[in-house]
Formats: structure tokens, sequence, C-alpha cells
């Protein structure tokens, strides 16, 4: 028993996959994108109204970048057995449902107050 | 007697076969990934109402006329600039934090507590900046129940009647306040959790335990705190 445990332990570790020089990079990624949506917030999206239906999406987009980039290399799942990080993303789908039963609603709802 | 084994009674030793964690990853870890899961659903569950309120709203309060203060600094025209500062501050205390459970892969007992004491620093800071953002949308009227009246709020708008002004901002209030406030208190209970591993850094208690595994535990809480704010702001801030 003793030896499963300690091997369990060991193995948890996983040294491989983060340096402190993909560390840095990862955090320069994570700046880059957030620099970008600043530029659409400030520069782009003021000088062109019409553009604000491209700036919604382009921002989800980078926020959902960003996500997974912060889940797989600083939360390590990247590197993590199949197994654990399927059991943590595939339960995500109920969030997805829940995005697509309420936005339908709240449709609905523009419906009702008129 | 025979040493040769049937096919049927080898010991397996595939990862699903038993004896063995699958996942291949300590107990309270796997926990912390689950409990991280269902606070997730808590924090999307708020995120969409906020979205199918807003969705059904003919207007709302344009993010860059709400916030364009930096508190001590700037009272107005400055859109987004103070966000920015917090969302800079919360991704640099994510960073010191993987520099923390990196160094604790090394044993580096000296590097871990300096790190973890960044990351600390970090969290206060975001704290702090939370409070300052609070009082001033407190000052301009905005609460729990409570607006500023129709002569300020109009400037806060792109268009609509006053009547429809008003509704979508008590919605906004109570939405802003109640998501940065639970988003909030998760920050402050990590910072609480980061002083008490930093202590036990200090006193030995993982050298002596030969891991720093409860260090990565703390670093998914303390990412996923982050990983919250990212959603917050860009469906407060930015969209």
């Amino acid at each position: 028993m003793s030896t499963e445990s300690h091997e369990v332990h060991h193995d948890g570790g996983e040294h491989e996959g983060m340096t402190k020089k993909k560390i840095w990079q990862i955090a320069l990624v994570l700046s880059i994108i957030t620099g970008i949506e600043f530029i659409i917030a400030l520069v782009i999206v003021p000088g062109h109204p019409d553009y604000l239906r491209f700036a919604n999406p382009a921002y989800i987009f980078l926020t959902l970048l960003k996500a997974f980039f912060i889940v797989a290399y600083f939360m390590h799942l990247k590197f993590e057995k199949i197994g654990l990080a399927l059991s943590i993303i595939v339960p995500i789908l109920f969030i997805i449902g829940l995005i697509l039963v309420l936005t339908n609603e709240s449709h609905h709802w523009i419906d009702l107050r008129r | 007697m025979s040493t040769a084994v049937s096919q049927i009674d080898e010991v397996k030793t595939t990862p699903w076969s038993g004896g063995r964690s699958p996942f291949n990853v300590e107990y309270g870890k796997i926990m912390m990934w689950f409990f991280l899961l269902s606070d997730a659903f808590t924090f999307s569950s708020l995120l969409i109402s906020y979205g199918s309120l807003r969705f059904s709203a003919s207007v709302w309060p344009a993010a860059d006329k709400v916030f364009q203060s930096v508190p001590g600094l700037f009272e107005s025209g400055k859109p987004l600039v103070f966000v920015g500062i917090m969302t800079f501050i919360l991704i640099l205390s994510s960073v010191t934090m993987v520099l923390a459970v990196e160094a604790g892969h090394r044993n580096a007992k000296k590097e871990v507590f300096w790190w973890m004491i960044g990351t600390i620093v970090g969290g206060f800071m975001f704290l702090g900046c939370q409070a300052l953002e609070w009082n001033h949308l407190y000052h301009e009227g905005f609460w729990w129940g409570s607006t500023p009246g129709h002569e300020e709020l109009k400037h806060l708008f792109n268009s609509g009647t006053e009547a429809a002004q008003h509704l979508t901002a008590q919605e906004f209030a109570n939405l802003f306040f109640t998501i940065t406030g639970f988003h909030g208190f998760h920050v402050f209970t990590g910072v609480i959790i980061n002083i008490i591993i930093t202590v036990n850094v200090l006193r030995g208690t993982y050298e002596k335990r030969g891991t720093y595994l409860m260090v990565e535990k703390v670093g998914l809480y303390w990412h996923f705190v982050d990983l919250v704010w990212v959603f917050v702001f860009t469906f407060f801030y930015l969209v």
C-alpha cells in the first residue's frame, strides 16, 4: 500500500511541461491577448461604430483563448492524464447547454416586454 | 506444478485495472479539480443570468461611460484604464503562483516562499483596486437596489427612454455587485489560503513532507480565480 501511494505521489507531480522560460512565454501570450482586447475596445471600435458587431465575437474568442492558456498551461491540465482532462472538460457541455437555453429564453422575454 | 499463467489470470497493469489512481494524480488534487468544476458551474450560472437579462434589455449602460475613472488620478475620460491595471495585476499574480509551483518541484524552499509572497501582494493589490472601484460606483449612486438619479443616469447610456434606463441600470448594479462581489470573495479566500500555505512553507512543513503538492493545489484555486476574472472582465467591461 505504501509503495503504491508513493508511486502516485512521485508521478503525480509531473515534472515535465512547465519550465521557467515556458511560464514567462505563456505570461507574454496572455498579456498580448489582453492588449489586443484593449486595442479593439479603445482604438478600433470608437473610430468605426460599424465594427461593433465584429468586436463582441472577437472578445469572446480571445477570452476563450486566454481561458485555454490558463487551464492548459498554468493549471497544468494539458500535461495530466487524458482521463482527468476529459472528466473536467466534458461537464462544461452543461454550461454550453445553459447558455443556449437562456439566450433562447431571453429572446422570448424581449417579445413579452413589447 | 506449472508456472505458466493462463492469459485470464495475468495481472493487468493498465490504468483502469485497479490498484492505483487512473488519473495518476494525488487525491487532494483531484478533489480540488472537482471543487473548481462545481465553482465553475456557480460562476457560469451567475454570468449566464447576466447575459440573458442583458440580451432581453432594450438598452444597457455603456461600459466605456460607466467605467472611465482611475481613482485618485482621473475622475473621468479614461475608459478601461483602471480595470486594465486590475487585469494585469491578477495575471501577474497568477504567473508568480506558477513560478512558486515550479520552484516547489525543485524543492527550493526559499524561492517558493518569495514567489508566494509575490502572489499574496498581487492578491491584496487586486482587492484594493476592487474596493476603490466599488467605492467609486457607490458614490455615483449605484448599489444593490439603488441607482443614480435620472440626470446622472442619462450620461451613462447611448440611447433609451428614462424608464428603460432606470430599469436596466438597476439590473446592471445588482448583477455587477453580486458577480464582482462573489469573485472578490474568492480572491479574498484565495489570499487567506495563500497566506496559510506560505506560513507552512516558512515553517518547513512541506520540506519535511518531501513534496510541495499543497502549493500546487492552492495554485489551482488561484488560477481559477484568475480564469473567472478573465470572463468577468470581458462580459462587464468589454462587451
